[in-house]
């Protein structure tokens, strides 16, 4: 029988925690992974005849630990291994380990291992590459693999990452309530990053980048476990899962892209978006607001809608006002733009993007969002210029081909006017 | 007699399933609804979304209280259930036995004899998302 695929599942799923406590213990990052790997060439001998122990992280933990030890040990004394017998008999030992590994102290490991991740030196590159390494637990050829560069440059990327984390220090007291939701702040930004590195892919890159978005979902939910209640969280779990339901609908068979009101709507990933659904409707009720509960809640009002146009923008205009007042962005403010133009006509939306240029004026989006609305207003000599901007700016042939279509529009509508 | 079975597993687990071996188990399992489905056994199948998505109620004197997530922290959660019609325990224990070689390694299934099914007033064609 095929043991392999449960028991990978129970070991990824062991992973964070149980590398998390090894580190804690170690106190040093190579030590705990190489712990945390013997463990796991233990698990893959025993547990297909022995089946599996009941708390598969606390088995993880003990073995890896003991390993880590012996290994110690040997190097010191040249002391033989115990032998398998003797390690796999857990019997009142791990159910010991398993009463200490109480609640708090499983979420400060894992919070730890995830805040490691996310030192602010490491730039957004390393830090995901460092996060799929030592929490999701993919290969350094993987991830080579989804950053599209080679396998060596990967391991040299992530051995410079450690390097730099273990320099500055881990952080092993134990967090206060400030400093816990600080961490938190910054693993979820994390996370985010994560799942963007995928979800940003191109059509052709998605088989190999779009697993990071996959990951970047197993990561969210491993923190939303462990904080079950940080609407914050519930908002960023809702936020990636609906953006991540619409993948199949996202990219015409060329590549190219499909906007949101052009989608096929039957191609959403109705368990996915009755997710989202669940965890933004928890997170409201909370009546804490931040910026990933409120992005959740336009991508919710999307999701909603069973056409384009049932959507409910006057509620997208709301929801971007409020995002703007808690986090100002002229990004922000552009993406308003878009609501605002379907509740009040380009005339308004364009008199909002207006004061942005000369922050966004090398920013793709902005001057794809201002021709349109030109467009739309018929001033098609400024329309046609700020596509040619665009396109200028695009950053990849997909973006290009999207504005040329607007491009030819134009040209068709003027070729059809009486001279 | 009518027997719910109700499958309990680590969602973390589950969760960490490959593609490959989430649509193989899916598939092997379904061998098992179809069959129960011809024999005239098979009563309603759900497959829940990850208790994270939960929310509970607990009953109190005065005002209940509304929780984030299922009540108590256990290691394996309820993930779904099966209403089958069984002729006797132990065929309802062949059933789980069946279940559990198309689902293999951690988990249960729980047994549980049914006391009253109420028919669905549910309008056919209403799926879980909408």
């Amino acid at each position: 029988m095929n043991d392999i695929g449960w028991i990978d599942a129970v070991l990824t799923a062991a992973r964070p925690q149980a590398v998390g406590a090894l580190l804690r213990y170690f106190r040093d990052l190579d030590t705990a992974e190489e712990a945390f790997q013997e463990a796991c060439l233990r698990a893959l001998k025993t547990w297909p005849q022995n089946g599996p122990p009941r708390d598969a992280a606390a088995w993880l933990i003990f073995v890896g630990r003991n390993a880590a030890m012996d290994d110690v040990r040997r190097r010191a004394k040249q002391v033989a291994l115990p032998d398998e017998a003797a390690i796999s008999d857990l019997g009142d030992a791990e159910s010991e380990l398993a009463d200490r590994l109480d609640g708090e102290q499983y979420r400060d490991d894992l919070l730890r291992l995830l805040f490691v991740c996310c030192h602010p030196e490491l730039p957004a590159t390393q830090q995901i590459a460092l996060a799929l390494r030592i929490v999701c637990g993919l290969s350094v050829k993987q991830i080579a693999r989804a950053f599209l560069v080679g396998e060596a440059a990967m391991e040299q990327r992530i051995t410079r990452a450690k390097a730099r984390v273990g320099d500055a220090g881990l952080p092993f007291e134990t967090p206060g309530a400030v400093e816990r939701a600080e961490r938190l702040a910054s693993v979820a930004a994390m996370i985010y990053l994560v799942f963007n590195e995928g979800y940003s892919a191109r059509a052709d890159e998605t088989a190999t980048r779009g697993t990071l978005a996959d990951e970047g979902v197993w990561l969210v939910r491993l923190l939303l476990r462990v904080f079950p209640q940080e609407p914050e969280v519930m908002g960023l779990a809702a936020l990636m899962l609906l953006q991540q339901a619409r993948a199949a609908a996202r990219f015409d068979d060329r590549g190219g892209i499909i906007l949101l009101e052009d989608q096929d709507r039957s191609l959403w990933d109705d368990k996915r978006i009755a997710e989202g659904l669940a965890l933004i409707d928890k997170a409201m009720r909370h009546r804490r607001p931040g910026p990933y509960q409120i992005q959740a809640a336009i991508a919710a009002l999307h999701a909603r809608a069973k056409r384009a146009e049932d959507t409910d923008w006057a509620q997208i205009d709301l929801l971007y006002a409020n995002l703007e007042r808690l986090q100002p962005s002229p990004v922000v403010t552009l993406n308003r733009a878009v609501a605002v133009n379907k509740v009040r006509g380009p005339a308004a939306a364009l008199e909002m993007i207006e004061p942005l240029g000369p922050q966004l004026s090398n920013y793709f989006y902005f001057h794809g969002v201002k021709g349109a609305l030109l467009q739309q207003l018929d001033r098609r000599a400024e329309a046609r210029a700020a596509f040619d901007r665009a396109i200028a700016l695009a950053n990849t042939p997909a973006e290009a081909a999207h504005i040329r279509q607007h491009l030819d529009h134009l040209g068709k509508e003027s070729a059809s006017e009486p001279s | 007699m009518l027997y719910a079975i109700l499958c309990y597993n680590s969602e973390a687990a589950v969760g960490a399933w490959s593609k490959q071996y989430h649509d193989e188990t899916m598939a092997k399992l379904h061998v098992v609804n179809d069959k129960l489905a011809k024999q005239g056994r098979l009563g309603p199948v759900a497959r829940l979304l990850p208790t994270t998505a939960a929310t509970t109620l607990r009953k109190g004197r005065g005002e209940s209280l509304v929780i984030d997530g299922p009540f108590a922290e256990t290691k394996e959660q309820l993930l779904g259930f099966y209403i089958i019609d069984c002729a006797s325990l132990d065929a309802a224990i062949e059933t789980a036995k069946e279940l559990a070689i198309a689902n293999p390694g951690t988990g249960s299934y729980e047994i549980r004899p049914v006391a009253e099914l109420h028919e669905s007033q549910l309008p056919a064609q209403r799926k879980p998302a909408a």
